[in-house]
């Protein structure tokens, strides 16, 4: 079992699903970013995905969108992220550390030399979202060569015919999009998603994660009910934006309900 | 199906659009295959946007620069203005046969979004068009012909608020709606099937051209010369001339302030590979992958990318890809107005210009053949507000 297989596993021991927090870096600001990802795992977070803030980000919605736009305005790079990243692995062995990005940084960056230093940082795997399926042979073979996992994408939209295809070969856990559409807090999930969960659990035995629009205790409670993890992006990121490290801090409180 | 051409093009978008990219690709390719959607495709083409538009020889230009006869493709004569409407035409054919029910569009000058406006009119669905708040102040006459046709016109806030801007926000709608909705991509750019569709669309201005050169002239052009910002009207005329290999062919990029100011929108001459809207393709971008917003005093060009099959055909060196400033662009919209009485688009300005450059170089017999890919009514102001920050400009007659 890989690092991030166990910090899904050693969640569900304590029976709830594990709670995957995404964060752009760089935000607040570069010099505050550190204290605002120590924050998410001081609250809870036992996965964080590191998000690499990109200047056309098409699948976000305006939270993140501002919030990758002050990141960069502040000049973050894939280096700092990086650097970032050593310093959490440092300090926490256990966690799970997945870099969540576009293509193109990561592209321009020269994509062996990310891999080999996201390696060397302690990235346990990288989930990148606008590259699927179709266009992986260029990337996904790099990044397993370099032990790193790559994090599938699964939407409403995705047969589990093509689930299965798409999972093939992945070793750490599978992100299921809740909904069609971008990133961003939802007032309520839809009906059929515990059906969907449990076919792509026929299809896995990966953990699944459930993400976008999930931003309370209650909804999280109810997707643990059907997947073995959470993922919450937005509503973290706003709480940070609008309290701080202290509001932040709360939302987390409030997510472990 | 091409999906890639060498190594540009692909689909790069989130999982949520494979679906809807592979429901449009199978829908296109029967489309294509079917009589009955050409036929209704070509009625269009001449009751509603007046094809064939005439191949027209600018004899007075010709005759002052005293070298190369030029020749226009006038798609400046077309409905709505420019060349646009050809591919938004065959789009919505394709979306009424999908069964769509609502369309989306991205704009930057406004004309890509009043042809689509245009033809969601005739069709009756409703059509919303995605806008950068600093292009809706600065093409405001667009804004108004868009709203008079029955669309809503979204003002996007985020970003640099330009083209690109647009296009991430009807992007991120589309994968909100994608169930009912069709995005009309305005240019060759974007995830697989748009940059073959949009071309195939546009193709019809070089299958016309073609012919009717052979008819008037007894021959092929020497050149083919279109400006390239996205590079739907430089695919279209290129497309009936790209097997006739003594014809040579000549896109355009906006040079902007030049290409040594950084401001251009020049993303072949002067752009690293990259990844933006669904493919790879050459981008304006930062070393570590940003995208930086191309500029030019032509609002149609300054796209930070450029259709994948553009990078390609440069790759190959079948096409040569110039680059024309601000000011010489201005040269040649001023020539075309007083040589010949017309008034071109700012971005057909940029493909003349080069035009006028190389005429005079080449023999009397020599055929140049240049799409003028628009008309220039919504660019005075534009020309004028240049003209006032350039109060050295003087326009230079042409003489031989």
């Amino acid at each position: 079992m890989n690092r991030l297989q166990q910090a899904f596993a050693a969640a569900n021991a304590q029976g709830r699903p594990a709670r995957v927090l995404f964060m752009p870096c760089g935000f607040p600001t570069k010099a505050a970013s550190l204290e605002a990802m120590e924050t998410l795992v001081a609250g809870g977070a036992d996965v964080l995905e590191l998000g690499v803030p990109f200047s056309d980000p098409i699948a976000d919605g305006a939270v993140i969108q501002a919030a990758s736009q002050q990141a960069l305005k502040d000049g973050v790079n894939l280096t700092d992220i990086l650097a970032l990243a050593a310093e959490l692995r440092a300090r926490h062995p256990a966690l799970g550390l997945v870099l969540f990005s576009y293509f193109n940084p990561l592209l321009a960056y020269g994509p062996e030399r990310l891999c080999a230093d996201a390696a060397k940082a302690g990235i346990d795997g990288l989930l990148v979202v606008d590259v699927p399926y179709e266009e992986q042979e260029e990337f996904k073979p790099l990044v397993t060569a370099a032990g790193l996992s790559w994090i599938p994408l699964i939407s409403p939209a995705t047969t589990p015919e093509r689930a299965a295809k798409i999972i093939e070969g992945c070793d750490g856990f599978v992100y299921v999009i809740t909904v069609r559409g971008i990133t961003g807090e939802r007032k309520a999930l839809p009906p059929e998603l515990a059906d969907r969960l449990a076919a792509l659990h026929r299809v896995t035995a990966l953990p699944l994660a459930a993400g976008f629009g999930i931003s309370d205790a209650a909804t999280a409670a109810e997707i643990g009910r059907h997947a073995q993890g959470i993922v919450v992006g937005s509503a973290a990121v706003r709480a940070l934006a609008e309290g701080g490290t202290v509001g932040l801090a709360d939302f987390m409180k409030r997510l472990k309900g | 199906m091409s999906k890639h051409y060498g190594i540009y093009g692909g689909q790069y978008v989130p999982e949520t659009l494979i679906p809807t990219l592979a429901e449009i690709d199978s829908a296109y390719r029967q489309a294509i295959q079917d009589p009955a959607f050409w036929a209704e495709y070509d009625a269009l083409m001449k009751d509603y946007v007046g094809r064939e538009s005439p191949l027209y020889h600018a004899r007075r230009l010709s005759e002052a620069l005293g070298g190369a006869q030029i020749y226009l493709k006038r798609e400046d004569l077309n409905h709505t203005g420019a060349h646009k409407v050809n591919n938004v035409i065959g789009q919505v054919l394709l979306a009424k046969r999908m069964g769509k029910t609502r369309l989306i569009a991205e704009t930057g000058a406004g004309m890509h979004g009043v042809a689509t406006a245009t033809v969601a009119a005739l069709f009756g669905l409703p059509c919303e068009v995605y806008m950068g708040a600093l292009d809706v102040e600065r093409q405001a006459p667009n804004v108004d012909r868009m709203r008079a046709l029955g669309a809503t016109v979204v003002a996007v806030e985020s970003g640099s608020r330009t083209l690109k801007d647009a296009m991430n926000e009807a992007i991120r709608d589309w994968a909100a709606s994608a169930e009912h909705t069709f995005y009309v991509i305005g240019t060759v750019a974007g995830p697989a099937p748009y940059p073959e569709m949009v071309a195939e669309f546009q193709s019809v201005i070089g299958k016309e051209a073609r012919r009717q050169c052979l008819a008037k002239l007894g021959r092929l052009p020497d050149e083919v010369l279109a400006c390239v910002g996205g590079g739907s009207n430089a695919m279209g005329i290129f497309a009936g001339f790209l097997q006739d290999t003594t014809v040579r062919l000549t896109g355009v990029e906006a040079g902007g302030r030049g290409l040594a100011s950084g401001e251009h929108a020049a993303s072949i001459n002067g752009g690293t590979v990259g990844v933006l809207h669904g493919c790879k393709t050459k981008l304006l971008q930062t070393p570590e992958g940003q995208v930086i917003e191309a500029y030019s005093a032509s609002a149609g060009l300054d796209y930070p990318g450029v259709g994948p099959e553009h990078c390609f055909l440069a790759d190959l060196g079948r096409v040569r890809y110039a680059v024309c400033d601000d000011e010489p662009a201005i040269q040649a919209f001023d020539a075309l107005c007083r040589y010949e009485g017309i008034i071109p688009a700012l971005e057909s300005s940029h493909a003349l210009a080069e035009a006028l450059r190389i005429a005079p170089t080449l023999p009397r017999e020599a055929v140049l053949l240049v799409n003028l890919s628009g008309r220039g009514d919504k660019d005075m102001g534009n020309v004028s507000g240049w003209k006032a920050r350039h109060p050295d400009y003087r326009f230079r007659p042409l003489s031989k």
